[in-house]
């Protein structure tokens, strides 16, 4: 169901900002929104998820709390974005505990750790090289096929249910143009004229979070063509691992998890300054939780290839590939939707 | 007790341009804000541009404006009641304070949408008057001026002929020396503005922030110092009539006069709604209404009317009959029916052209509707409530081309004013969009410069 409290909210706090357009060069929702003849529910939904935060809108605004227009659309919009993704998901439930809850978070890489222990231990194989002496090839693929899998055609789904309700056309090569360019340099965290975003110094402008997201995209981008390169190596050109360092899945690989591990690791220190009323409150620790696994996931695969030889890899190999496994399976229920969503609602037309 | 070089009143624009200014001279500044950290600004956190003269594009703005022009618009709406030196200043200074502005941090963006005629003039805060403030606020806090909100200034002791200190509400005395009053007018005081006006300025609206209540105006008047301006006089424009008592700044303006049919309480029409488009309008019509009983007015169009006026943030009352609406309203079904009636015999046929003077007069119709005059026939009809909205108060403190304050026994030797507090000295009825920017920055700063070189 439609939360049809918080999509009436946006629509009012939208309508005093059609009166006002003071914030119309900040970003993509307000030019989108001063478009519109009329607004409905699911206009606010995807100009919700159209929003990327930046906050600009509300250190500018003369009719910020206390003002009696009460006016706080950072707010309101995460509220709503939050409500599509666990309305999309599939199934709800799972969406509403993990979005919430950084415990349940927690807990579901500690059962990534001990299910991955547990394989170790109970399928260790006879021979092997590199991490393939400790779990074997088929093994991983048995574990980590489902798990990548399932819930990716979930997530498309959902995708898909959400793209109906906003009424999402054909996409052209234009849309996908405006896309890749407008995901490539976060534009929508430029703050309009490149002075960044309002974020962990308040009133101030500072493109720190911009970067970091972007080290965390582009970070999470490489490793996962890393994987991507590596399996077809190993399907295609029958070359196994494990790969030297002057192979692309290393290449690849490596520097995604330097930026990967910098870039969460930024994003969960400027998450502890900034102002938590200016999102979606409710889920402030799940959405924290998210971070501290993508830092996980990239730190201990660093940590694993820097173990290379050493006694700690079946150790560190068992609690990296519990974090990846994680991660993976909480995709559609985690913060990790945020970037599909905001791909689609970057490809629909103004 | 605390002593400083220069005492900043107030904390909006003109008040953080001297700031800025003194400040990176070396001069050791503190800031009396008298609002609370989150209204910080005054009026400046509503505004949104900045009328700039100049020679060729600038920044943001378009081909050229150039003093003579930009002189002759302000001589439009001021009707001649304009100082010519320090109007010429103001002009002339504008130029280069935008690049000033943008070394302390103000984005401008090209014109918002609605507001293409501005292009070439004004220059836009992306964000507004109050990114424009915070702005302003970081700079002044990095060249380590001390800022003091909740600091009301109740008292400006002059008693030496020259000022010593500024004495707070609470009897804090900040001493300094030298002062910038930047406190704007007194147009939240609604004691002051009865005094002013008429008991029926109880019943106006401040389109403003509360906290310009003129207190240190008054105190420094008191002290005989030179006053310019009509008391009597402020900028009033009609703004929807439920906006809030204070601070509804720009959202609660009201569009749609020229293409709807105004009425006061009883139901009967007391203007041409259509004399001009609504831009060189909307200031008269806040004392059309101030003058009507209980100082109301109510708009009312029909469907073709809408979508030609910037949408209101109040949605208008909606009913399917003239009746309906004036119920609605609170006003009387059968005057309003036969006002419409009257109106709706007296339109011609011709062709309606919104924006432009389309000369589609009504015939024999007194007041007559001398532009866009269609019949209201097409429901549903929508009604809209009028209130005279008070944007500022034209009375201020008299100041030289240095912005120097003149006392009760010739200038005051450490006493500069800027912003609101002295746009009387150049503004004397009328305005000009984003004027009132130009004379806060550019005597703001010079108020700055001159304190600090009076210190240094």
């Amino acid at each position: 169901m439609l939360d049809n409290s918080l999509s009436d909210e946006a629509t009012r706090q939208f309508q005093i900002c059609n009166s006002c357009r003071y914030c119309e060069g900040y970003c993509d929702v307000f030019p989108q929104l001063f478009s519109l003849p009329e607004m409905s529910a699911a206009q606010a939904t995807h100009l919700a998820n159209l929003c990327h935060n930046c906050r600009g809108c509300y250190y500018a605004c003369q009719y910020a709390p206390p003002h009696e227009f009460d006016l706080n659309l950072p707010a309101v919009l995460a509220e709503l974005r939050q409500d599509t993704w666990e309305r999309h998901a599939l199934p709800q439930a799972l969406a509403r505990v993990f979005h919430a809850h950084g415990v349940a978070v927690a807990a579901a890489l500690i059962a990534g750790f001990a299910l991955l222990f547990f394989a170790m231990a109970a399928l260790r194989p006879e021979a092997g090289e590199g991490f393939y002496a400790y779990l074997s090839h088929n093994a991983m693929v048995l574990i980590f096929a489902p798990a990548f899998v399932l819930p990716l055609l979930g997530l498309a789904l959902s995708l898909r249910s959400y793209w109906r309700e906003i009424g999402g056309g054909w996409v052209t090569w234009a849309d996908l143009k405006r896309m890749g360019g407008s995901v490539a340099r976060m534009k929508n965290l430029s703050g309009g004229a490149g002075q960044g975003c309002n974020f962990e110094q308040g009133a101030r402008y500072s493109n720190a979070r911009r970067h970091a997201h972007q080290a965390t995209l582009w970070g999470f981008l490489m490793c996962f063509a890393a994987t991507s390169v590596a399996t077809l190596m190993h399907y295609g050109l029958g070359w196994e691992a494990p790969y030297p360092f002057w192979s692309p899945p290393k290449l690849l690989g490596v520097p995604g998890g330097i930026l990967l591990c910098l870039g969460t690791g930024a994003l969960a220190w400027l998450k502890l300054r900034a102002d938590r009323d200016l999102g979606a409150a409710r889920v402030w620790g799940g959405e924290m939780a998210f971070v501290v696994l993508l830092f996980t996931v990239s730190a201990t695969g660093l940590a694993l290839y820097a173990a290379t030889g050493t006694g700690a890899v079946p150790a560190l190999l068992a609690i990296h590939l519990g974090a990846v496994l994680a991660f993976f399976v909480l995709t559609p229920y985690t913060k990790m939707v945020h970037g599909f969503y905001r791909v689609a609602a970057l490809l629909k037309r103004g | 007790m605390s002593q400083y070089d220069v005492v900043v009143i107030g904390g909006g624009n003109a008040a953080l341009c001297a700031a800025i200014e003194a400040a990176e001279t070396g001069a050791d500044v503190i800031i009396l804000e008298s609002a609370p950290k989150h209204m910080r600004g005054g009026n400046s956190r509503h505004t949104r541009n900045f009328r700039c003269m100049h020679q060729g594009p600038l920044s943001v703005l378009t081909g050229t404006y150039d003093e003579t022009e930009y002189y002759d618009d302000l001589l439009l709406v001021t009707k001649g009641q304009t100082d010519p030196d320090l109007a010429r200043l103001a002009i002339r200074e504008s130029e280069s304070c935008l690049p000033w502005m943008e070394r302390h941090g103000v984005i401008f963006q090209g014109s918002l949408s609605g507001t293409l005629s501005l292009d070439r003039t004004n220059a836009f805060f992306l964000g507004g008057g109050k990114a424009l403030v915070n702005a302003y606020y970081a700079c002044a806090e990095d060249l380590g001026v001390t800022i003091r909100y909740n600091a009301e200034v109740r008292h400006v002791d002059l008693s030496e002929g020259r000022f010593t200190a500024a004495i707070l509400t609470d009897g804090t005395r900040i001493e300094g020396r030298a002062a910038v009053l930047a406190s704007g007018g007194f147009q939240a005081d609604l004691d002051w503005l009865t005094r002013a006006w008429g008991p029926e300025a109880a019943n106006f609206l401040i389109r403003g922030t509360p906290y310009n209540r003129g207190v240190v105006l008054r105190d420094v008047l008191d002290q005989g110092a030179v006053s310019v301006g009509d008391p009597t006089q402020c900028h009033c424009v009609a703004i929807d009539g439920r906006a809030p008592k204070f601070d509804g700044g720009i959202v609660t303006r009201l569009d749609c006069v020229p293409y709807a049919l105004v009425v006061n309480r009883d139901g009967a029409r007391f203007y041409d709604e259509g004399e001009d488009v609504w831009p060189k309008r909307y200031a008269i019509w806040g004392r059309l209404v101030a003058r009507q009983p209980d100082q109301i007015a109510y708009a009312i169009t029909d469907q073709k009317a809408q979508g030609l006026f910037m949408p209101p943030v109040f949605a208008p009352v909606k009913a399917d009959t003239i009746e309906g609406v004036a119920q609605l309203l609170g006003l009387s079904g059968d005057s309003l029916r036969q006002t419409v009636a009257e109106y709706n015999a007296a339109c011609r046929d011709g062709t309606f052209t919104p924006g432009v003077l389309d000369g589609l007069a009504t015939d024999g119709l007194d007041p007559p509707k001398t532009n866009w005059a269609r019949p209201l026939d097409t429901p549903p009809y929508y009604g809209y409530m009028l209130r005279p909205g008070v944007t500022f108060t034209y009375l201020g403190l008299k100041v030289t081309e240095r912005a120097q304050v003149q006392g009760a026994h010739g200038l005051l030797p450490n006493v500069w004013a800027a912003g609101e507090i002295m746009a009387g000295s150049i503004l004397g009825q009328g305005y000009l969009a984003g004027f009132g920017m130009t004379i806060g920055t550019v005597f703001g700063r010079i108020a700055g410069q001159e304190a600090a070189a009076y210190v240094g």
